[in-house]
C-alpha cells in the first residue's frame, strides 16, 4: 500500500494532465483561423469598386475616394480625448458611446469609429493619428452617382451590419457592400475581392514582420465595371415625367428582355445615400410611410391589371378554340348574370374581338372567359388551364431576374377557389371580374410590361434583365434564351391589331403620336385602402400597357399611376411620350408633355390622410403646377447633388 | 540479470532512466529555441538569446552527468551531512552577497553569470533525509524521529521563504511522500487530507457551511463507525480542532496573504463573482494565465509546427521560456506533443520509483523517493498552472525551463541516484 501512493498519484496526475490537454486542445478549440489570431495583424487592402454604365456607355457611377477612422479598443492608450474629440467634430459623450460599442462588438477587432471623413477633415487628422495609439485611418472608396437618377436601379452601398458578417465572412466591419439595387445584385462582380496581409504582433501590439513571411498575402482584384441596360437619357425621362405622382413605369426591349428604364415615383437623388449623411438620409427616407421612396412601385407594387388583362383572355379564346375573330356579343351597358350586372362604358354593339378590345367592351370578355371556365365538365378543369396559360407569360410568379426586389403578383386557380368556396361548388360567374383583370388578380408593372413585350414578338419573352454586359465575363443565360408562351403564334395578329385599333380609334387615341404604330391597352383599375379600419375607395389608377412599333417592336413598356384615374389620362400620355422620347429622340406632343409637366397629383394623395370626407374618381382634384418654376427647380436640382429627396407636395415648395 | 551482474561496475547504468531524460532535456531547448528566438536563427549558440545560453548549459551538463557518475557511490552517503551543511551556508551567504532578482534574493552573481543555490539545496536536503531515515537509530515511526527529518527539511524551506522564493519552498513538501513511505503513521495522510479539504471548503463555501459539514462527518463517524466508539469528549476536541483550522484559514487567507497571493487563490477556486472585477483580473494577474490556455488552446490537435507558433513568436506569454515553456509545447506540438512530454515525464518518474524499490540500501532507495518525489512536484505544479488547474507557483519544468542552476540541480539530483542505482548490486 505505502509503496503504491506515490505511484497512483504520479500516474493520476498524468491522466489528468492528458484529459485537460484532450480539453484545451481537442475538445474546446475551434478550428484554428489564421483571421481570428490577434497575434495577427489583418491589413486588409481595398480595390476599386467597378463602374456602372448605361447601354449606351454613359457613366452613371464611379469613385470617391473616403476615409474611415478605425478603432481597436484594447489597443487605445490614454490619449488627449478633447483634442480628438475637436478633430472628429464629436462630442465627448459621442467619443465615449461610439467607444464603448466598438468595445462591446470587440476589443480586439478594428470598427468604424467615425466613417467617410469629408476631405477637410482627413486633411486635419492625418497629421496627428499617429498620436492616439488603437486609432487609425483606413482608406476606401465611396460612390460618385454621376446623374441624380435611377436610385432604384443602382441601389447604393452601405457599411455591413453584424448579420451579414456572420452569414458571409468575407465581410469585416466597416466593409460596404451593395444594399439595393444592382449594387446588391452585383455585387460580388463590382466589388472585386480585397487584398490581405498578415502581419506578425508581437503582445506590445508593435508590428514584428510579415506572417511568414507573407505566404498567405493576397492581392486585391479589382471591381469589374458592368454596362446595364438602361437608357439614362429615357430614365431621366421618365423620372421627370413622373413627377408630382406615384406610381411605376417599367420599360423593356421586346427582342431581348433588356430593361430599357425602370421608373419608381417618387424617388430620390442617390447622391444622398453616400458619405456620412448617408444613415441620417436613410433614416429619413425609410420613415416616409407614406410616399415611400425606397419602395420600387415599377417592382414591387402589386396592383389589379384592369382592362390590360383583356388581351390575355382574348388570346386564351383563341387559344382554347372557343370564340373566333368573327363572333359578335351584344352589350347593354354590361353583362347581366344570375340577376348582377357588370356595367360598361356606351360602345356600338355587338361587338366583335377587335371591337371588343379598342372598346375595352366588359360585356364581350365576360362572355369570352365564362366560355374558357365552362369548356370542361367542371369549372375547376378550366380554371386550372386558364390560369396555366396566364401564367405561361410570366404572371403570378417571381421573373427570377437580376433585380434585388421583386414581387410575385397573384393568378388565382382552381385550388384559389375551392378554398373559398369549397371542393367544386363555384362556377365561372363566382369569378368573372377575372375576366377584366379584377378580382383575384394582381400584377406588378414589370409583369405587364413583360406581357406586352410577350405580344409584341407574337408568342415568346427574354426574362427582363438589367445586365447587359460583364467586363472580362458573360452574363447568366437564363436572360438569352426565349420563353414560349402557350399560346400559338397564328393567334397573336388579330389580338395585336386590336391593340392598335385601341390606338387608331379606341380609348388610347388621345395619345396618338405621329408616325408611330403603338399598339396598347389601356386600364382603370379601382383600388380601395382602409382607413381607420373602413374599406374605403380610392380613384382609379391610371394604367397604360402598350409596344411599338407594331412589327418587330423596340420597346414595350407597362405604366401605373396611382389614382390618376382612367388609362389615358396619366399612363397613357406618359407611355406615349416615353416611346416617342425613344424611338424618336425627341417629342413631337408637346402639348401632351407640357399636360403632364404641369399637372401633379399631391392632394389627391393627401385627401385620404386629411381625415375629411373626400371624393372619388369623377370628384377627382388635379394640382396645377406652374411650368417655369418647375423648371427651374429641376436645374437647382441638377446643379447641386447633395439638394434633398425631391418634393413630395407642392405646399412643400 | 545473471549477465547484467557480470557486468563491470561502472557500466551497468539504467538506459531507460537517461535516455528519458535526455530526450526532456532535448525537446525543452527545441523549445526554449521557439520561446526565445528573434527572427531568423543563424547561431544556434548565440550567447545573447536563452537558447544559446541554454545549448551551453547543456553541454555543461554533459559534463557534470559525467563527474557525478565518476564520484565513488558511497560518498555520497557518507558525505552527505557535509554536502548538507554546505548547501545550508551557500543559502545562508545569500543574506549577504546575494542578487535580487525579480524581488527574490536567491542568486548569486559571478560576472556575467548567477547561481542559485536552491537548486542546489533539493539534493543535498535529499541526501540528508536519506542518510538520516537510513540511519540504524533512526525510527520514523517516532515522535522524535520525525521533528528531527522535519527540522531537516524546514531548515532549507525557511531559508528560502525568506529570499521571498516561496515557490520553491513548497517543493519541500515533496518529502511527507518519502516519510510516508518509509513509515510514517496513515493519520498523518488523514490529517494532510482533512486540512487540504477543510482549507478548500473554508474558502469556497464558507465558514458556517464548513463547520455543519465537519460536525455532520464528525459525529456520523463518531456513532455509525465500524471501529470500537471513542469518548464523545475526543471527538469534541476533533470538531473543536478541525473548527478551528478552518477560522485559522480564513484568518489567513484574509489578513496574512499578499494581494497577489489571495488572488491567485480566488482565482484558482473561483471566488470572485463580480464579473467586472473578474475582467479586471484577467487583465492583470490572470494574465499569463490567459495567455498560456489561449496558446496551448490554439495549438489543437498536431499544433501550428516548429517556430510556427504565432503567440510564441509574438511573445504573448511572458516567461515563456523559464516557467511557462509548457505553453510552446501546446501552441507548436498540440495535443500530440504534450501528451507526449507528459507521457514521458510520466514513465521517468514511475521508472525511479521502480528503481526506487529495487535498491537494497536503504539509503538508496529513499533518496530515489526523494528525487521523484521533488521532481514529481515540480511536474505537477509547473504543467498544472500553465493548464489552469492549480494556482500560480512559479517553478520551473525540470530539465525544460531555461535556466543554468536548475538543469544543473535537478541532473545532479537525478544521476546521483543513477549513481547509486548502477550500485545497487553491490549494496548489502
Amino acid at each position: 500500500m505505502r509503496k503504491l501512493l506515490l505511484f497512483s498519484i504520479i500516474t493520476s496526475v498524468g491522466i489528468i494532465f492528458i484529459a485537460r490537454l484532450f480539453y484545451l486542445q481537442i475538445y474546446k478549440p475551434q478550428a484554428y483561423n489564421l483571421y481570428e489570431d490577434n497575434a495577427i495583424r489583418k491589413v486588409y487592402d481595398y480595390p476599386k469598386r467597378g463602374y456602372i454604365y448605361d447601354r449606351h456607355g454613359a457613366l452613371l457611377v464611379a469613385n470617391q475616394p473616403s476615409y474611415d477612422v478605425m478603432v481597436i479598443p484594447r489597443e487605445v492608450e490614454p490619449l488627449d480625448t478633447l483634442e480628438l474629440c475637436s478633430l472628429l467634430k464629436i462630442t465627448k459623450e459621442d467619443f465615449i458611446d461610439i467607444y464603448n460599442k466598438a468595445y462591446t462588438y470587440s476589443p480586439r477587432l478594428p470598427s468604424v469609429f467615425i466613417p467617410q471623413l469629408s476631405r477637410n477633415d482627413f486633411a486635419m487628422l492625418q497629421e496627428k493619428i499617429r498620436k492616439f495609439e488603437g486609432f487609425y485611418i483606413q482608406k476606401r472608396s465611396l460612390r460618385d452617382y454621376q446623374r441624380s437618377i435611377g436610385a432604384n436601379v443602382l441601389g447604393d452601398i452601405g457599411e455591413a451590419n453584424e448579420y451579414i458578417i456572420q452569414k458571409n465572412p468575407y465581410y469585416k466591419m466597416g466593409d460596404l457592400l451593395g444594399k439595393q439595387g444592382v449594387e446588391k445584385t452585383y455585387e460580388e462582380v463590382l466589388r472585386g475581392v480585397k487584398g490581405i496581409k498578415f502581419i506578425q504582433k508581437d503582445r506590445f501590439n508593435r508590428d514584428i514582420g510579415p506572417y511568414k513571411n507573407g505566404i498567405y498575402d493576397t492581392l486585391p482584384q479589382a471591381g469589374r465595371d458592368i454596362t446595364i441596360t438602361i437608357d439614362a437619357t429615357l430614365q431621366e425621362y421618365g423620372e421627370l415625367l413622373m413627377e408630382h405622382k406615384r406610381g411605376g413605369i417599367v420599360a423593356i426591349e421586346p427582342a431581348t428582355g433588356e430593361i430599357l428604364a425602370m421608373i419608381s415615383a417618387p424617388t430620390y437623388n442617390p447622391n444622398l445615400l453616400v458619405g456620412r449623411q448617408r444613415s441620417a438620409n436613410f433614416t429619413k427616407l425609410y420613415n416616409d410611410t407614406i410616399a415611400k421612396p425606397l419602395y420600387d412601385r415599377g417592382l414591387q407594387a402589386m396592383y389589379p391589371p384592369g382592362s390590360p388583362f383583356k388581351i390575355l383572355n382574348a388570346l386564351i379564346g383563341l387559344q382554347e378554340g372557343v370564340v373566333t375573330t368573327e363572333e359578335r356579343f351584344g352589350c347593354n351597358h354590361g353583362y347581366s348574370y344570375g340577376g348582377r350586372k357588370m356595367g360598361c362604358h356606351g360602345h356600338p354593339s355587338p361587338v366583335a374581338m377587335n371591337g371588343g378590345i379598342y372598346n375595352s367592351c366588359n360585356a364581350y370578355f365576360a362572355n369570352v372567359y365564362r366560355r374558357i371556365i365552362d369548356k370542361y365538365k367542371k369549372p375547376s378543369e378550366g380554371m386550372d388551364i386558364w390560369s396555366k396559360h396566364v401564367k405561361s407569360f410570366g404572371l403570378g410568379n417571381y421573373l427570377n431576374n437580376d433585380l434585388s426586389v421583386g414581387q410575385p403578383g397573384k393568378i388565382p386557380d382552381s385550388k384559389t377557389y375551392n378554398r373559398i368556396y369549397g371542393e367544386n361548388r363555384w362556377g365561372s360567374t363566382y369569378n368573372l371580374s377575372n375576366a377584366i383583370g379584377q378580382g383575384e388578380i394582381l400584377t406588378t408593372p414589370i409583369q405587364l410590361a413583360n406581357m406586352a413585350a410577350a405580344i409584341g414578338n407574337r408568342g415568346y419573352y427574354y426574362t427582363p434583365h438589367i445586365i447587359k454586359k460583364i467586363q472580362g465575363g458573360e452574363i447568366d443565360s437564363t436572360f438569352t434564351k426565349p420563353i414560349h408562351t402557350t399560346i400559338d403564334k397564328k393567334h397573336f395578329e388579330p389580338i395585336v391589331q386590336g391593340m392598335f385599333d385601341v390606338y387608331n380609334h379606341g380609348t388610347a387615341s388621345t395619345v396618338q403620336i405621329p408616325g408611330i404604330e403603338i399598339c396598347g391597352k389601356t386600364g382603370t383599375a379601382e383600388n380601395f385602402i382602409k382607413i381607420d379600419g373602413v374599406k374605403t375607395q380610392l380613384t382609379d389608377h391610371s394604367i397604360f400597357v402598350a409596344f411599338a412599333p407594331k412589327d418587330n417592336p423596340t420597346i414595350a413598356i407597362a405604366v401605373f399611376v396611382e389614382n390618376g384615374y382612367w388609362g389615358s389620362r396619366f399612363a397613357g400620355r406618359i407611355a406615349g411620350l416615353m416611346i416617342e422620347k425613344y424611338i424618336n429622340g425627341e417629342i413631337t406632343r408637346k402639348d401632351m408633355e407640357t399636360w403632364i409637366l404641369t399637372h401633379g397629383l399631391e392632394s389627391e394623395y393627401q385627401k385620404p390622410y386629411s381625415g375629411q370626407p373626400f371624393t372619388i374618381n369623377k370628384g377627382a382634384t388635379i394640382d396645377i403646377i406652374p411650368l417655369e418654376k418647375d423648371e427651374k427647380q429641376n436645374n437647382e436640382l441638377k446643379s447641386n447633388n447633395n439638394l434633398g429627396i425631391r418634393p413630395k407636395s407642392s405646399e412643400d415648395q | 540479470m545473471i549477465t547484467a551482474q557480470r557486468e563491470s561496475r561502472g557500466l551497468r547504468l539504467d538506459w531507460i532512466t537517461i535516455v528519458l531524460f535526455l530526450l526532456l532535456v532535448g525537446f525543452g531547448w527545441v523549445n526554449i529555441l521557439s520561446a526565445s528566438h528573434q527572427g531568423e536563427v543563424t547561431n544556434y549558440f548565440d550567447m545573447e538569446q536563452p537558447f544559446g545560453k541554454q545549448a551551453l548549459f547543456i553541454i555543461l551538463t554533459l559534463a557534470l552527468i559525467i563527474l557525478t557518475l565518476a564520484i565513488e557511490a558511497k560518498f555520497y552517503e557518507r558525505f552527505a551531512s557535509i554536502i548538507y551543511f554546505a548547501s545550508l551556508l551557500s543559502l545562508l551567504g545569500l543574506f549577504i552577497f546575494g542578487k535580487n532578482v525579480n524581488g527574490a534574493t536567491s542568486w548569486y552573481a559571478f560576472g556575467g553569470m548567477t547561481l542559485q543555490p536552491s537548486e542546489f539545496a533539493k539534493f543535498a536536503t535529499s541526501l540528508a533525509v536519506a542518510k538520516y531515515i537510513s540511519d540504524l537509530q533512526t525510527n520514523i515511526r517516532t515522535l522524535k524521529d520525525q521533528l528531527r527529518c522535519i527540522a531537516i527539511i524546514v531548515i532549507p524551506a525557511i531559508l528560502i521563504l525568506l529570499q521571498n522564493d516561496a515557490g520553491s519552498t513548497v517543493v519541500y513538501g515533496a518529502f511527507f511522500f518519502v516519510f510516508y513511505r518509509e513509515g510514517l503513521q496513515r493519520i498523518y495522510l488523514i490529517i494532510g487530507v482533512v486540512l487540504i479539504l477543510l482549507s478548500v471548503f473554508a474558502l469556497k463555501f464558507g465558514i458556517i457551511f464548513t463547520v455543519i459539514l465537519t460536525a455532520v462527518v464528525v459525529f456520523g463517524i463518531h456513532f455509525f463507525g465500524k471501529r470500537k466508539r471513542p469518548m464523545l469528549i475526543e471527538t469534541i476536541s476533533v470538531l473543536l480542532l478541525c473548527i478551528g483550522f478552518a477560522f485559522g484559514v480564513k484568518y489567513f487567507y484574509d489578513d496574512i496573504l499578499k494581494e497577489h497571493q489571495k488572488d491567485r487563490i480566488s482565482l484558482w477556486l473561483r471566488l470572485e463573482s463580480d464579473p467586472e472585477k473578474l475582467e479586471e483580473m484577467k487583465q492583470t494577474i490572470l494574465y499569463n494565465l490567459n495567455e498560456s490556455e489561449k496558446a496551448i488552446s490554439s495549438g489543437g490537435l498536431a499544433g501550428k509546427g516548429f517556430l510556427q507558433g504565432t503567440r510564441t513568436t509574438g511573445k504573448f506569454v511572458p516567461e515563456q521560456h523559464t516557467d511557462y515553456i509548457f505553453s510552446t509545447v501546446g501552441e507548436e506540438w498540440g495535443f500530440l506533443g504534450s501528451a507526449l512530454v507528459v507521457i514521458l515525464f510520466v514513465a521517468l518518474l514511475t521508472r525511479i520509483l521502480y528503481l526506487a524499490e529495487l535498491q537494497k540500501s536503504q539509503f538508496s532507495r529513499v533518496y530515489g523517493y526523494c528525487v521523484a518525489s521533488i521532481l514529481f512536484l515540480h511536474f505537477m505544479i509547473n504543467i498544472g498552472m500553465v493548464m489552469g488547474l492549480i494556482p500560480t507557483i512559479g517553478i520551473p519544468l525540470p530539465f525544460f525551463s531555461y535556466g543554468g542552476s536548475g538543469l544543473w540541480g535537478f541532473t545532479i539530483l537525478l544521476f546521483i541516484f543513477v549513481k547509486l542505482d548502477s550500485n545497487r548490486l553491490y549494496d548489502w
